[in-house]
Order: structure tokens, then C-alpha cells, then sequence
């Protein structure tokens, strides 16, 4: 089986008595350190196919096994424990806590281990180091431009150290040079660092930086044809 | 940075939002303590006990302030079912400043301390105060508040009787102390016999009864007797037991247990109401913060509960303030004996079971407020969370 393996997975949203089909029977399989982007129109599904991976929402059939983790078999407290130790998350709009530190939010996700304050402060500074934030420590979200936000939301993903990097529209914020440095960013931690990662992008010079692009389309992933990546 | 960290650096987010609401609760608190402790006092189960079941007190029927004739004493005390009679009446006494009210009565003191048991006092005071016609006793805190000692000569003002000579400042002998079975009890003793001699007028009178009976079960047929045996005189009474009397007194301020429980209420309603959309606002603004923590692996559990702790800081910490400023403004109160006998100041235990109340008053409205807030965190789908 492969590291991440989705079989048939369908799911549905129930909006009053409408039924809303957002995926079908879709089927998906990505090896360790694998870098896909996920393409397509607004609407089409990829936030909720990223959630599935993420164990941050459950499929309505089918299965999601992700480094061998059934995740459709697991609580919602026993979920939570295995995203922090699994998963790091890169959100649009950075997600960063508004009244704490650049160093307080990446340190969040060590609360959920053993490690005692002072080495949560180390790994935190490790982890802004790799973002070549290191000077800005102390700063809050609103003092820091949207790339760096972008940048300490990426060094709270990795701070835990996960196998896997879930990223929805990371540059879709951002201007083109900010853009370039997270995705040179994220080619590192994929290269480097071995991250299986998987990103949410509109846009095509982003997803040149994946080492596989699919294209999601009414419910159906389809492997991108070189028009599709450029249309 | 602990849950606990976590909760407080929420709280401290919105400065002026907090404060406010600290501030309203720590005013309610306040107001809880200080009335609720007096409204305990006024309670009249709180002043007449258990003891006053076999006892009778026997006034002027149309106004408690009115005399009635000395002689009642000795004419009830022959009654059937009547075992002994003794008087009190309202001196009007003060201590150096005429508004430092001190509650004083004459008394007989060979009979006074046999119909109140429960007021203590060693028989070598009692047999002083027998034996010095200018002898008082008064209640060991009093002595010891104003530094008495047996002995001392203690000038006592009258708002009511001048002396023979016209001067309303007397002057009594402290011939011992004794111990009241409530910390409020203020009375200082008098002996009647001397004051009736030395006053300019008011001989002859006395201004209350209280009656020892042989059986509570006797008290509504001798309540009758005693009021029908001077109904056509000039000076009726009336009789009740002495809880009895102490309800038509309280019942001169209105009801005042009753109206301190409306404004209590009304004042809690309102903070319940200011806590809770402190709380609901804290919520709606952190939806979406509360999903990125669940995302991140925060337990759903943990998080309600932060929530939860959050509400119970938000009320908890101004009661605190509130209720110790609160006692502390009874006991200012208590000791500068501004307070008269109709005025009574809290005992202490009454203050601090008030206190506890308080407290755990704080708790509950913290639970209360806490807990949608708490259990929505808790259930939300971070799908729907962070949506929002
Ligand atoms: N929590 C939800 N409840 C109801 N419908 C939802 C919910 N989340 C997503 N949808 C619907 O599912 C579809 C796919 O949404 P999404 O995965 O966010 O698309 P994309 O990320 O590709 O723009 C949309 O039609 C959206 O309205
Ligand atoms: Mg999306």
C-alpha cells in the first residue's frame, strides 16, 4: 500500500435536504516524499479532498489510509493526537493566533508533547531558522508582512517535525516575490527535508514547483495534461 | 506557555472589554456581601433563635416606644404558667459623641439574667452589679473594644432622661462584663433601681416585659390574658412571644429580607446577562482560532475546557476583590460603631458564610456562562469552524 491511499472515496455535504456531491468515488495514491499540486476551479472540491488527507473531516464511504493510519476507524480525540504528530498545516491566510508571538505560535503545536519549555524554545528557533526568520521572534502576526506570516505558519507546521505538509492555497495571498519564496520554501523542505507534501494551487508557475500536478474536476481527479497546467 | 497561560493571555486581549466586566461583577459582589450579610441579620429566625420559644414579651399596644407602669411586673408575675417577669427600657445612650450610639437599658438585675439564660455572666460581676446601685455590666466585646477595666467610671449620655439636676451625662460604675450568645448583642446594663431614683422623669415606668413562661404551649392563652387584664386602662398592652415581637418590629422597615432579595436578584440577573455576552462575544470572535487549534491536534476536550476555565476566571477573580472589599467595609462599619442596635452589624460568622456563598455564587455563574460557550467549542466540526 502506498503512503497515502484513498479508495473510493465519496463525500457529501447535507445543506437543509440538499445533498451536495463534492467527491466520487475518487481514488488517489501518493508515495513518501511525493510533491503534488492540486489543481482546479473554485468549488471543485480540493480543500475538502486536502481536509480528508488531513484527518480534519471524515469521507461519507470509502477509505483514507495515510502512512498506514485508517483514519476513517479513528476517534476524534485520537484524530486530534495523530495530526499533531502527522500533519502540518499551511493555511491561505497564515491561521497565525493574532496575541502571541512569532516564537508562542510555532511553539503551539509542542504543547501537545513532553518537551519542556525551554526545548520548545529551541525548536521553535530551529524552526524560524529554517525559515530565515530567526530576527523575528518576538514579533506579532500584525507586524509581520504576509509573507513572513506565511512563513512562521510554515515553521509551525514543520516544528513538530511531521512526515506530511497539507498546504491550501499557500501563494493565493501573496505577491509574486513572497509567492516564489514560499514555494522555493516548500521545494526545500521536500528535497531536503524529505515533507511529503500536498498543495492546494490556482496557479500554474506555482504548481511547476510539484513533482506531480493532478487536476481535480467536478468530483474526478484526472492526471494534468501540459494544456491543463498552463490553460 | 501552560493552558492556564493560554486562558489569561485570552482574557487580556480585550483590555477594556475585561476590565468592564470585572468591574460590574466586583461592584455586584460587593453589594452581594454587604447586603446579603445584613439581610441575614434582619432574618428573623437569625435574632430570636430557638430561645425565645418559652418567652414573652409584653409592650405598649399602640407604640413600642410608649412606657407602660412598673407594677405590670409584679401583677403578671402572679399569673398561672407565669414563672418569672423582668423589664427593660430604652435608655438612649451614647458614648462621648451623641451619633456613637450605645444600646443601653436599666434593668433588674436580680431577675434579668434568670429570664436570659443564655447571657453569661460569672456570679462574682453579678453579685457586683446587685450590690453597686451605680454599677453596669456590659458585653465583653464593648469592654473590650473601648478599653475598659472594672472599675472605671463610664460617662454614658441620654438622648431621652436628664437627671434630677437637668444633665443628660451620667455616670456609671463597670462592675463587670458578661457574654451575649450573639457576637451582635451591644447591650450595656443598667441597675433600674438607681435610674429611677436619679431621673427626672420617667418614674414608675419601665418600657418593655419580657416574660419567662412554665410551657411554650401556655403562650397564645397567656398572650390573651395578659392583653385582656389591661385592656381598659390607660396604658394597654400587647404580648407575643418574642419571636413573635421581633417580626411586628422587623416589619416596621418593610420587608426588608424580602427587598434585599428583589435588589440581589435584579443585580445578578444583570450580571448573568453581562458575563454570558462577555462570553458569547469572546466566543464568536475566536471560532476560527479554535478550529486552527483543533487542526493543529488541540483535544476537543482540552479546548472546551479552556473555555470553560475562562468564564470562571471572568467572574471568579472581581468576586474575589468584591468580596473582600465587601467584608472589609463591615467590619469598618462594626468597629467605628456607627451601626445602632436596629442597625445590627453582621457577626462575623454571618459575613463569612456570606462570604463562601459569594463564592461559590461566582463559581456557579462561571459554569453558567462557560458552559455553551464550552460545550459548542467542544462539538464544532473544525470544517465548520474554520469557515466561520
Ligand atoms: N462544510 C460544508 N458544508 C456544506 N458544503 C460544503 C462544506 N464545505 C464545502 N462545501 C461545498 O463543497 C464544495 C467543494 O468545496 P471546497 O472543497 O471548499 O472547494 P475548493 O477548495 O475546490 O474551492 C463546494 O460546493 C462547497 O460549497
Ligand atoms: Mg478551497
Amino acid at each position: 500500500m502506498a503512503f497515502i491511499e484513498l479508495i473510493n472515496v465519496v463525500k457529501n455535504y447535507t445543506k437543509g435536504s440538499e445533498v451536495v456531491h463534492v467527491l466520487q468515488d475518487l481514488n488517489l495514491s501518493l508515495n513518501a516524499g511525493d510533491f503534488l499540486a492540486l489543481m482546479g476551479p473554485s468549488g471543485s472540491g480540493k480543500s475538502t479532498l486536502l481536509n480528508l488527507i488531513g484527518g480534519i473531516d471524515k469521507p461519507t464511504a470509502g477509505r483514507v489510509v495515510v502512512g498506514g493510519a485508517e483514519l476513517g476507524g479513528m476517534s476524534s480525540s485520537q484524530l486530534a493526537k495523530w495530526r499533531s504528530e502527522s500533519i502540518g498545516f499551511v493555511f491561505q491566510f497564515y491561521n497565525l493566533l493574532p496575541f502571541l508571538t512569532a516564537q508562542r505560535n510555532i511553539e503551539l503545536p509542542l504543547l501537545l508533547t513532553n518537551l519542556r519549555g525551554a526545548q520548545r524554545k529551541e525548536n521553535a528557533m530551529t524552526a524560524l531558522r529554517t525559515v530565515s526568520l530567526d530576527d523575528r521572534a518576538k514579533h506579532k502576526p500584525g507586524q509581520l508582512s504576509g509573507g513572513q506570516q506565511q512563513r512562521v505558519a510554515i515553521a509551525r507546521a514543520i516544528v513538530a517535525d511531521p512526515q506530511i505538509l497539507v498546504c491550501d492555497e499557500p501563494t493565493g495571498d501573496l505577491d509574486r516575490q513572497s509567492a516564489q519564496e514560499i514555494l522555493e520554501l516548500l521545494e526545500i523542505l521536500n528535497d531536503r527535508f524529505k515533507k511529503t507534501i500536498i498543495m492546494v494551487t490556482h496557479d500554474p508557475l506555482a504548481a511547476e514547483h510539484a513533482k506531480k500536478v493532478l487536476h481535480l474536476d467536478k468530483g474526478v481527479l484526472v492526471e494534468s495534461t501540459e494544456e491543463a497546467v498552463s490553460a | 506557555m501552560t493552558g492556564l497561560g493560554f486562558v489569561w493571555k485570552n482574557l487580556y486581549r480585550k483590555k477594556t472589554r475585561t476590565f468592564l466586566t470585572f468591574f460590574c461583577l466586583y461592584i455586584a459582589f460587593l453589594l452581594y456581601v454587604a447586603l446579603g450579610s445584613i439581610a441575614v441579620v434582619f432574618s428573623v429566625d437569625t435574632i430570636s433563635g430557638e430561645l425565645g420559644a418559652n418567652r414573652l414579651q409584653t409592650s405598649a399596644k399602640y407604640s413600642m416606644i410608649d412606657d407602660i407602669p412598673k407594677r405590670y411586673v409584679d401583677e403578671i408575675s402572679q399569673l398561672d404558667g407565669v414563672e418569672l417577669v423582668t423589664h427593660m427600657s430604652w435608655f438612649g445612650g451614647y458614648y462621648k459623641e451623641p451619633n456613637n450610639m450605645l444600646v443601653t437599658f436599666p434593668v433588674d438585675p436580680s431577675t434579668f439574667f434568670r429570664v436570659y439564660p443564655e447571657y453569661e455572666i460569672s456570679d462574682e460581676h453579678l453579685t457586683a452589679f446587685l450590690e453597686t446601685r451605680r454599677g453596669m455590666v456590659a458585653p465583653i466585646s464593648l469592654v473590650e473594644r473601648y478599653e475598659w477595666k472594672v472599675g472605671d467610671i463610664i460617662p454614658i449620655g441620654s438622648q431621652i432622661y436628664p437627671q434630677e439636676d437637668g444633665n443628660y451625662i451620667w455616670e456609671f460604675e463597670l462592675v463587670g462584663s458578661y457574654t451575649p450568645d450573639q457576637d451582635g448583642q451591644t447591650a450595656v446594663l443598667l441597675q433600674y433601681d438607681y435610674f429611677e431614683e436619679a431621673t427626672a422623669f420617667g418614674k414608675g415606668a419601665v418600657g418593655w416585659l419580657a416574660i419567662q413562661i412554665s410551657d411554650p404551649q401556655l403562650a397564645p392563652e397567656l398572650s390573651q390574658q395578659i392583653d385582656s387584664m389591661y385592656i381598659n386602662s390607660s396604658d394597654p398592652v400587647r404580648t407575643a412571644t418574642e419571636s413573635e415581637s421581633n417580626r411586628q418590629f422587623l416589619a416596621q422597615y418593610g420587608n426588608i429580607t424580602l427587598m434585599m432579595s428583589g435588589i440581589l436578584l435584579a443585580v445578578f440577573f444583570t450580571i448573568l446577562l453581562v458575563c454570558a455576552n462577555t462570553m458569547a462575544q469572546a466566543f464568536r470572535e475566536r471560532i476560527a482560532e479554535l478550529g486552527v487549534l483543533k487542526t493543529i491536534g488541540f483535544n476537543d476536550y482540552r479546548l472546551g475546557l479552556w473555555m470553560l476555565s475562562e468564564a470562571i476566571w471572568l467572574s471568579v477573580i472581581p468576586a474575589v476583590f468584591g468580596v473582600l472589599i465587601g467584608m472589609g467595609v463591615l467590619f469598618m462599619l462594626g468597629s467605628s460603631g456607627a451601626t445602632a442596635m436596629f442597625v445590627p452589624t453582621p457577626p462575623m460568622s454571618v459575613v463569612l458564610s456570606t462570604a463562601a456563598s459569594s463564592l461559590g455564587l461566582a463559581l456557579a455563574l462561571g459554569v453558567i456562562v462557560g458552559a455553551i460557550p464550552a460545550l459548542t467549542t467542544t462539538r464544532m466540526s473544525i470544517v465548520d469552524a474554520m469557515h466561520a
